[in-house]
């Protein structure tokens, strides 16, 4: 097993969530724990579903397998195997295999004496899942409000709950999660760019420092927010893009029955130029 | 820290607020359309719902006429369409018509008090003309209005004229010339549910010489298409507005997987196919030749005279009245008993209409 010299030192015992000792140790390079045990056992009970599904299926065509959550007459009781009750099998173990992930995470994050941050990084995007597959079903009272497990099937199901609200770019929340997607992306391209313009002087220059970031950045636009802040704004603004994405979703039907452009009539009858 | 965590999440509280304020609440109701999983399905808020019910129950029809002699032309004079009706039916129909169209000003809306047969008032005049359409509609578009048929109150409801009418949209006051900027769109008008979309596609589909609905390019890229994000807007604003009027999302016609996939498309995109093409009929063959008959008072700013569109008989249900006929009870209005040819194909005048559903719509799914 490679491990880098100072790496041995961080492998120490403790910080498990339950379990104590019992798979507190490593296999290669990988922490197990209870909640790696646990990762392990719905990714691979979920994933053999998925192929069984795709089995019944009429396709083996990676983009067309498509494993649909059970009709809307099924409201949140369990569905037949062949009819949506693969699907709801499925999202058990998906969620399993997430949550699981994050514990694992967490008791990883107790062992180094690091914050919790990953963790609930990762947690908001299973957020947006439980969002997606549980809190909106379960508003709008029937698990075939999920969306269905493939790669075209899903995009279908995208486009016509964009259109059940006829124009989705009025939807406020999904206005404010592009828009944090965007600024993610670009925020991360500055700041990528900036440590390798950093990192890559001209031939025989010495590599520039941190000062030299901020005094880019001060000189275009007046502010450097820092090495530190720049990962701290990184965070919001991602995290910022996946919850907001969740809300944008769970407001159309449980919330907003209606064509979204529609929404803003509060805006059109404020009595300033009503 | 403590400080920080309850400021921050006092703000996302007022920004939920804030959110939620203009929104509806669960429960919902939802009607799946497709396949599971598609998400083909009406969304309905039940609460609103109710208000619409209450907004249309159909008037109980009044008592049945005999239709035996003497007829009504052989008693009144001036009688150009209703002349294969007895008189018992006729002076029905009068008063059903007065109950549907002026119950606050009664038969004089239109007659004049001392000749009845007079064509002195303009209203008496479009009235005609629109018993002539009524007729025409019934017997002759079953393809989009079924057997459930049309009657005055379809569009009136008790009211001189329909609640839902269209004139040409002269739009916003704007500078001239170069200052020109503003294209027929980006104002927050209902006939497009508020949306950015140009907003009167009506004159543009809804008229002689229609602009073809064709939004979905044949080419991967766009050279050589003949399709351009203008058509696209102008088709989306004709389709927001046939939504709005029916009271029903994208999917009640369409997979949007691809918009133009008819077998892919639930029966009623055939029926609205239809409408579409009703609607041009009824402007063009019906409403249009009255301009000069209407008083100044009843034309739009550009002086056209009120047209119709989805919204005139739909009234925001997807089947108006909720598809209660009240055409059984008046069946002089389906025009079977005279009208010896009609005028108009309703087969497609639309030389696209290859696009047009392969097989005929099944008549229970082509109900309207």
């Amino acid at each position: 097993m490679s491990m880098l010299s100072f790496e041995r030192k961080y492998r120490v015992r403790g910080g498990t969530l339950v379990g104590g000792d019992l798979f507190d140790f490593w296999v290669g390079p990988f922490y197990v724990g209870f909640f790696g045990v646990t990762t392990a056992f719905f990714a691979i009970l979920g994933t053999a579903l998925i192929v069984w599904g795709a089995a019944l299926g009429p396709t083996w065509n990676l983009w067309q397998i498509n494993i649909a959550p059970p009709d809307l007459k099924y409201g949140l009781g369990l569905a037949p195997l062949r009819e949506g009750g693969l699907w709801q099998l499925i999202t058990i173990c998906a969620i399993g295999a997430f949550g699981s992930w994050a514990l694992r995470e967490v008791e990883i994050c107790r062992k180094l004496g690091i914050g919790y941050h990953v963790p609930v990084a990762f947690g908001v995007a299973i957020f947006a899942y439980v969002t997606l597959v549980v809190i909106r079903p379960v508003l709008l009272g029937a698990w075939g409000h999920g969306f269905p497990y493939g790669i075209f099937s899903h995009l279908d199901w995208v486009s016509n709950v964009g259109y059940q609200y006829l124009h989705f770019h009025y939807n406020p929340a999904h206005m404010l999660a592009v828009t944090f997607f965007f600024t993610t992306t670009l925020a991360l391209a500055l700041h990528g760019s900036l440590v390798l313009s950093a990192a890559n002087p001209k031939k025989g220059e010495p590599m520039k420092t941190a000062e030299h970031e901020n005094g880019f950045f001060r000189d275009t636009i007046g502010y450097s927010i820092g090495a530190l802040g720049i990962h701290r704004l990184g965070l919001f603004l991602a995290l910022s893009a996946g919850f907001w994405s969740a809300v944008c979703i769970v407001i159309s039907g449980p919330f907003w029955t209606r064509g979204w452009p529609e929404w803003w009539t509060w805006w059109l009858d404020l009595p300033i130029w009503r | 820290m403590n400080h920080n965590i309850r400021a921050s999440l006092s703000v996302v509280a007022a920004a939920a607020a804030l959110l939620l304020a203009g929104c509806e609440r669960p429960p919902v109701q939802t009607v799946q359309v497709g396949y599971r999983g598609v998400a083909m399905e009406q969304v309905n808020n039940p609460r609103l719902a109710a208000k619409r019910e209450a907004a249309n129950v159909v008037p109980a029809a009044l008592p049945a006429a005999p239709s035996d002699p003497p007829m009504a032309k052989d008693v009144y004079q001036n009688i150009q369409v209703l002349d294969d009706l007895s008189l018992a039916e006729f002076t029905r129909l009068m008063l059903a018509m007065t109950a549907w169209v002026s119950p606050e000003q009664g038969c004089t809306y239109c007659h004049a008090e001392e000749n009845l047969a007079d064509d002195s008032k303009y209203t008496k005049v479009v009235s005609r003309q629109m018993l002539r359409m009524t007729r025409h509609i019934n017997s002759n578009w079953t393809n989009h209005v079924a057997q459930t048929g049309v009657t005055c109150y379809t569009c009136h409801r008790g009211q001189n004229v329909p609640a839902n009418i269209w004139y040409s949209n002269p739009g916003p006051r704007q500078a001239a010339g170069m200052a020109r900027t503003r294209v027929p769109q980006n104002v927050a008008e209902p006939s497009v549910g508020l949306s950015s979309l140009p907003y009167d596609p009506f004159n543009t589909f809804l008229r002689a010489d229609p602009e073809e609905i064709k939004v979905i390019s044949k080419t991967a890229l766009p050279a050589g298409s003949d399709r351009n994000i203008k058509q696209t807007e102008y088709t989306y604003g004709l389709m927001i507005h046939m939504s709005e009027s029916l009271g029903v999302n994208c999917t009640h016609c369409h997979n949007t997987r691809s918009m133009a996939e008819w077998d892919q498309s639930t029966p009623q995109r055939a029926t609205a196919w239809y409408g579409i093409r009703m609607v041009r009929d009824v402007n063009v063959g019906h409403i249009e030749p009255l301009q000069g008959v209407f008083p100044p008072n009843r034309l739009g700013p550009l002086g056209d005279v009120p047209k119709v569109n989805c919204a005139t008989c739909h009234q925001g249900v997807n089947k108006p009245l909720y598809g209660v006929s009240m055409v059984k009870d008046y069946p002089e209005l389906r025009g079977a008993r005279v009208m010896a040819a009609a005028p108009a194909d309703p087969a497609p005048a639309d030389p696209s209409a290859a696009a047009a559903p392969a097989e005929p719509v099944p008549a229970a799914a082509a109900g309207s």
